[in-house]
């Protein structure tokens, strides 16, 4: 995104340049603060200001990574974690897309469903974990049906929201130039109701992400989630922040990927 | 004829409109002139009476309709919100690519096909609009107000380029405007609607020449005469309109 200019196009070039333009200025305090305090942080924790037992120095963190990254351990733990993420989002979105839709554009179908929705989405979805365990046993399949969980009520939601938000006209020009059902949904609700559901499944992948790190703590013997409990069990604290770390590169990637997708998806709001 | 509730929209109406004609329609605001349209367009359905439409017997659809504001899909480029209804009937893609070319270039769009609605002007939007109801090439052609959201300018030029593309095919049209001057210059016919609940006033013949030249048209006496004595008739309604919306 540009900064927006108060002055007119015309008058750029003889604007007078200051030694850092006001968006490098930006980005150099953006970059330069995370620096600060973890550099903050590896003095304190040199000198003993802080704890090194429940804040280990950075630097202690960053070998203990390369070190599970040259055993492969961290390299598995979290490409399994991906795909159960990557399988999850796509197995709760899919079904909370259509259905959410079809909600939007079928009042009936509106009608029976979302008071059931309305009862089931306040439930914890972390209080399920035990029964979906009982239910899919120890295998990927209850931390997919997990993810796919905290993924499907968002989408579902902002689905048939966006289908209700899009302008009644553009359903008039589908019924007067014959579009069916199908084309209808295709051609209509999909994209009109897609801002909205990208939304959702932003939203989605965020509530994703805490699910599969407690569904792998309490019922898995790989992925990140089952890393950082363990580290709490052989108290090896170094783990545990790596553990952290690669979740919230996940996390972050996984925007940055939504960002591209939405790119691809939705070009009409970029051009 | 068609009421929500007690509201009676459309009282007693009875009207043939030949094929090839252009047919338009004025009345006062609220008379019940747009459910006329949607009920010729199935997007409404009357609480009593019939409409007939004789179909052409090809293999085309009834109707196409250019909205009233902006109806364009704001996810489709140019090229794809014009060539919807071709896709909709699943014309052939050589049909297709015949058409919509055919009238992007009539209404001077060709270069922005692939651009998106937003970044045209009120004016071109409305082109598409209007290149999107001929290329999808119905039995009729149903015009809700298109120039009633433009400027002056923009909206001279794009009767004219309506009269322009008319005037080669001349299919039939129903068009429906509030400007006396717009459906003179427009119409072979025009029918004078009344205050709520609409019904037929007057009809009135147009019978000045085609091909029409908008700037010469109205140096014509017969033009302004016509202008004259249908605002006469519409004036009554109008008052009668406001009437009906200051008493309550």
């Amino acid at each position: 995104m540009s900064s927006i200019g108060l002055e007119p196009a015309s008058a750029r070039p003889v604007k007078r340049a200051p030694l850092l333009s006001n968006h490098t200025r930006e980005r150099i305090i953006g970059i330069a603060s995370p620096v600060v305090l973890l550099m903050l942080w590896e003095i304190s924790a040199r000198t003993g200001v802080i704890d090194v037992r429940f804040f280990p120095a950075p630097s202690a963190i960053l070998s203990r990574m390369v070190s599970l990254l040259r055993s492969g351990s961290l390299e598995r733990d979290t490409w399994l974690t991906l795909q159960r993420l990557f399988w999850g989002t796509l197995t709760g979105a899919v079904p909370g897309l259509v259905l959410g839709i079809a909600m939007g554009l079928n009042r009936t179908l509106r009608i029976m469903t979302e008071p059931l929705i309305a009862a089931i989405y306040p439930v914890p979805k972390s209080s399920i974990v035990p029964l979906v365990l009982l239910i899919f046993g120890l295998g990927e399949s209850s931390k997919i049906f997990m993810v796919a969980i905290g993924v499907f009520f968002p989408v579902v939601i902002n689905a048939c929201t966006g289908v209700l938000g899009i302008d009644k006209i553009f359903l008039d020009v589908g019924r007067n130039y014959k579009a069916g059902r199908w084309n209808t949904f295709w051609t209509i609700a999909l994209p009109g109701a897609l801002p909205v559901i990208m939304t959702g499944v932003r939203l989605g992948i965020g509530m994703g992400l805490v699910l599969i790190a407690i569904a792998e703590m309490t019922g898995a013997r790989n992925g990140l989630g089952f890393m950082m409990w363990n580290a709490w069990q052989t108290f090896s604290v170094e783990d545990m922040y790596v553990g952290l770390f690669a979740i919230a590169l996940i996390g972050f990637v996984s925007t940055l990927a939504l960002n591209e997708l939405e790119r691809l998806l939705m070009p009409w709001r970029f051009n | 004829m068609c009421c929500y509730g007690d509201f009676v929209a459309l009282d007693r109406m009875t009207l043939d409109i030949p094929a090839g004609q252009f047919f338009v329609i004025v009345g006062p605001s609220g008379c019940g002139k747009t459910t006329l349209l949607r009920i010729l367009a199935g997007l409404d359905q009357p609480s009593s009476g019939t409409i007939e439409i004789s179909a052409s017997g090809q293999d085309r659809p009834g109707n196409a309709m250019v909205f009233q504001g902006d109806s364009l899909f704001p996810w489709m480029t140019v090229w794809d919100n014009a060539a919807y209804g071709l896709k909709m009937r699943r014309a052939p893609p050589s049909q297709i690519q015949e058409a919509v070319s055919h009238y992007l270039d009539r209404t001077g769009l060709t270069r922005f096909a692939k651009l998106y609605p937003h970044q045209l002007s009120g004016g071109m939007r409305q082109r598409v609009s209007i290149a999107r109801a001929f290329a999808n090439d119905p039995d009729i052609l149903l015009m809700d107000e298109p120039f009633s959201a433009l400027d002056a300018q923009n909206r001279l030029l794009l009767q004219e380029e309506l009269l322009r593309i008319w005037e080669e095919h001349r299919k039939t049209v129903v068009f429906i405007t509030h400007s006396v001057d717009e459906a003179v210059i427009l119409g072979d016919r025009i029918m004078v609607m009344t205050a709520q609940p609409g019904s037929l006033k007057t009809l009135v013949d147009v019978s000045l020449p085609r091909p029409r030249d908008i700037m010469e048209l109205q140096r014509e006496p017969a033009y302004g005469e016509l202008v004259h004595n249908l605002w006469t008739s519409l004036r009554e309604e109008v008052n009668r309109a406001k009437q009906q919306t200051e008493g309550g």
